[in-house]
C-alpha cells in the first residue's frame, strides 16, 4: 500500500490533482482512492487530501493515514499546519517553497532529519499556466522523486485527464509537470 | 434516439456521487427536480451537465426547496415518467413529510440519498442519522458500501421500484464524504448494456394517459385508508423480497457482481462478527481479515437492503456465531440504537445465543480506524470466551472524553 496525504488550500487543485493521479495509476492496473476532508471549507482555507495505492482492492476507508509521501502545494503550510502529523519514519516530503532545503528546514525544525524536497510549484505555475494552481507540477515532482512512471508517459495519462480544458492550458500543463520534475530538488 | 451516447473505459475512476449521476444519465431519467444539499449536489449537478450536454433526454426541474424537489418529482412520477433525485441530511427532512406521500401513492422514484449528519449542531460529514428519518416512510431502502455499488444500486432501484408488482419508491444510500467524494474503480456497464437492463419506463395508472383517467392522491379517511397502508406493507414483506432477488440475480448475470440482502463476509466458520453499515462493512472486512490471521475467527455482516428488513437472512447469518457487535452510525437518543433494535428483532424467538451488544460509532463523520476495530474484535472475543457480556450492552466508540457506556 502506497499512501499520500496533500496538504493544500481550498481552491489550489489538491482534490483534482488526487483525483487525477489516481486516474493515471489505475491505468497501470492498481486499485486506487482519492478523497479529501472538507468541512465547510471554503477557498483559502487549509485542507488535506489523500491517495491510497495497492495491488488489491482498497478496502480501507478510514480517514488516519500514516503517509509515505506528503505533498505540500501551498508554501505556508509547512508553518500554519503540521505537515508531519501521523509521519512515519521513512516519510517523504516533496514541499512548495522558494527557499532552499536548508532554509526551510531552519525556519520549520519540524522538518529536520526527515527526507525533504524542495520544488516551487507556485512560480512554476505561475509562469507556464499563469495562475498559482500548483497541483500539476506536484504530480511532476512526485514522478522524479518516486520514480513511479516515466515522465512522458505521466504526461501522455495528464492529456487525457485535462483533456476537457483549452488546449493551450493543456500544453502550459505539460510544461509545469516538465519543469517541476527538472527542477525538483 | 435524440441524445449521444457516452463511451465509457472498462474501468473509470469515479467518486460515489459521479457514479450514481452516470446511473441516472445512463436509466435516462426523465425528470429531476432537485434542491442543492451538500455532499449529494453532484448528482442532480451531474444530471443537470449531462442532460445540457445532450447526453439525456429528459427534464431538469429548479425548484425552491427539498419539499418542493420531492412534490415536483411525485407530480412527475404521477404524470408518468422516471423520477430521480437526491438529497442529504437537513434536506431530507425537509422532505420526510412528502416521502410517505411518495410511497403511498405508489409511484416509483429513485432518491439517493447520501448520508449525512444532523443538525444540531451543524456539520455537513457523514453519518447515518438522515437514514433513519426514512425508516418507516414506505420506500424500498439499499445501502452502496462503495462508488461501484452506488453505481450499480442505483439501476438496480429502477428495475426494483418501476417493476408494475412493486410501484414502491426506493432510497440508494452512501455515505456522506466517504462514499460520495471518495473516487475509486468503477466498472460501468456500456450505456446500451446500462439502458437494456433497466428496460424502457412503463408508466401505469399515469395521468398523462388521458384515455384512461386516474386520480391520484385521494382522502381516504377511516373507510379505506388502513387498507391502503396494509396493502403497502403487504407488498413490502411479500413481494418485494424476491423482486430484489430476482433482480441481483440478473444483475450478476450482467455484471458478474453479485449482492445479497444481507453481505456475509467470512461468516461460515466465524465466532465474533461486526454488524453495519456503509463503507465501514469495507473497512470491518479488511480488519476482519487480519484478525484471523491474529487467531480470531472474525466476521462482517453488511445490510444491504435496509427495507425490506431482511429478518431471516440476518437472523440466518447470526445463528451460530458468538458474539455480534451491532453498530449504529447515528445517536439513539434515549434508545438501544437503531440498527440494534432491528438486529435483536430479528433474532428474537429464534434458537441462536449469540451475545448482542451495541456501538454508537461515527458520529458526524467522526472516523471510524482500523485500530477502533481491533479494539472491538478483541471485546467480541472476550464476549464469546466469556459466555457472557463483559461489558455494558451500549457503548461509544470513537468519542472523547470519559468512557460511555449504558445498559
Amino acid at each position: 500500500m502506497l499512501e499520500i496525504r496533500w496538504h493544500s488550500r481550498a481552491g489550489q487543485g489538491a482534490v483534482t490533482g488526487a483525483k487525477g493521479l489516481a486516474d493515471v495509476i489505475s491505468t497501470t492496473g492498481k486499485h486506487v482512492q482519492a478523497f479529501a476532508f472538507y468541512g465547510s471549507a471554503k477557498r483559502g482555507a487549509a485542507m488535506t487530501a489523500y491517495n491510497r495505492v495497492d495491488d488489491s482492492v482498497i478496502m480501507n476507508h478510514e480517514k488516519y493515514m500514516e503517509p509515505d509521501f506528503v505533498f505540500v502545494i501551498d508554501p505556508a503550510l509547512v508553518y500554519t499546519s503540521d505537515v508531519t502529523i501521523n509521519a512515519k519514519e521513512d516519510t517523504k516530503y516533496i514541499i512548495t517553497t522558494h527557499l532552499t532545503k536548508e532554509e526551510l528546514v531552519k525556519a520549520q525544525p519540524k522538518l529536520a532529519g526527515k527526507e525533504v524536497h524542495t520544488v516551487d510549484c507556485i512560480t512554476i505555475a505561475n509562469e507556464t499556466i499563469g495562475r498559482p494552481i500548483p497541483n500539476t507540477p506536484m504530480l511532476g515532482a512526485f514522478m522524479k522523486i518516486s520514480k513511479m512512471y516515466e515522465i512522458d508517459f505521466f504526461k501522455e495519462s495528464m492529456k487525457r485527464i485535462l483533456q476537457k480544458l483549452p488546449q493551450k492550458i493543456i500544453d502550459a500543463n505539460m510544461i509545469a509537470i516538465q519543469r517541476a520534475y527538472d527542477e525538483v530538488k | 434516439m435524440a441524445f449521444d451516447k457516452i463511451e465509457l473505459r472498462d474501468l473509470e475512476v469515479w467518486d460515489g456521487n459521479f457514479a450514481a449521476a452516470q446511473a441516472l444519465r445512463q436509466a435516462q431519467v426523465d425528470v429531476v427536480a432537485a434542491y442543492p444539499i451538500t455532499p449529494s449536489t453532484p448528482i442532480v449537478e451531474g444530471y443537470a451537465k449531462f442532460k445540457s450536454d445532450n447526453y439525456i433526454e429528459g427534464e431538469f426541474v429548479m425548484v425552491e426547496s427539498e419539499h418542493a424537489a420531492m412534490s415536483a418529482c411525485i407530480g412527475a412520477a404521477a404524470a408518468g415518467g422516471r423520477v430521480a433525485t437526491a438529497t442529504s441530511s437537513q434536506g431530507l427532512a425537509l422532505m420526510v413529510e412528502t416521502l410517505y406521500q411518495a410511497s403511498g401513492m405508489r409511484l416509483p422514484i429513485v432518491l439517493n440519498l447520501v448520508n449525512r449528519a444532523l443538525a444540531a449542531p451543524l456539520n455537513v460529514n457523514g453519518d447515518h442519522s438522515d437514514m433513519y428519518l426514512t425508516r418507516d416512510s414506505g420506500w424500498i431502502q439499499l445501502d452502496a458500501f462503495s462508488p461501484q455499488e452506488a453505481y450499480d444500486m442505483n439501476l438496480i432501484a429502477f428495475k426494483v421500484s418501476e417493476d408494475h408488482d412493486i410501484r414502491l419508491p426506493a432510497i440508494v444510500n452512501q455515505d456522506g464524504f466517504m462514499t460520495s467524494h471518495t473516487a475509486q474503480g468503477v466498472y460501468p456497464l456500456t450505456d446500451d448494456a446500462a439502458f437494456e437492463f433497466v428496460g424502457t419506463y412503463k408508466p401505469m395508472n399515469d395521468m398523462l394517459d388521458f384515455e384512461h383517467p386516474v386520480t391520484h392522491g385521494v382522502q381516504t379517511e377511516e373507510d379505506w385508508h388502513f387498507e391502503h397502508k396494509a396493502r403497502q406493507h403487504n407488498d413490502l414483506m411479500v413481494k418485494v423480497p424476491s423482486k430484489i432477488d430476482e433482480v441481483f440475480a440478473d444483475f450478476e448475470k450482467l455484471s458478474g457482481r453479485k449482492y445479497n440482502p444481507v453481505e456475509c463476509y467470512d461468516m461460515a466458520d466465524a465466532d465474533v462478527a461486526v454488524f453495519c453499515l456503509g463503507t465501514s462493512v469495507e473497512t470491518a472486512r479488511e480488519v476482519a481479515t487480519e484478525m484471523r490471521a491474529k487467531g480470531i475467527k472474525a466476521g462482517v455482516v453488511g445490510l444491504r437492503v435496509i427495507r425490506p428488513f431482511p429478518f431471516m437472512e440476518v437472523a440466518d447469518a447470526l445463528k451460530d456465531i458468538k458474539a455480534v457487535a451491532v453498530l449504529d452510525r447515528s445517536s439513539p437518543n434515549g434508545a438501544a440504537g437503531a440498527m440494534f433494535n432491528e438486529v435483536a428483532g430479528s433474532l428474537i424467538n429464534t434458537d441462536s445465543k449469540v451475545l448482542l451488544s451495541g456501538y454508537v460509532y461515527g458520529l458526524g463523520g467522526r472516523d471510524l480506524t482500523k485500530a477502533n476495530l481491533v479494539d472491538l474484535y478483541k471485546e467480541l472475543q472476550a464476549n464469546a470466551d466469556a459466555g457472557k457480556l463483559t461489558t455494558q450492552q451500549q457503548q461509544f466508540i470513537g468519542v472523547r472524553g470519559p468512557k460511555l457506556s449504558y445498559l
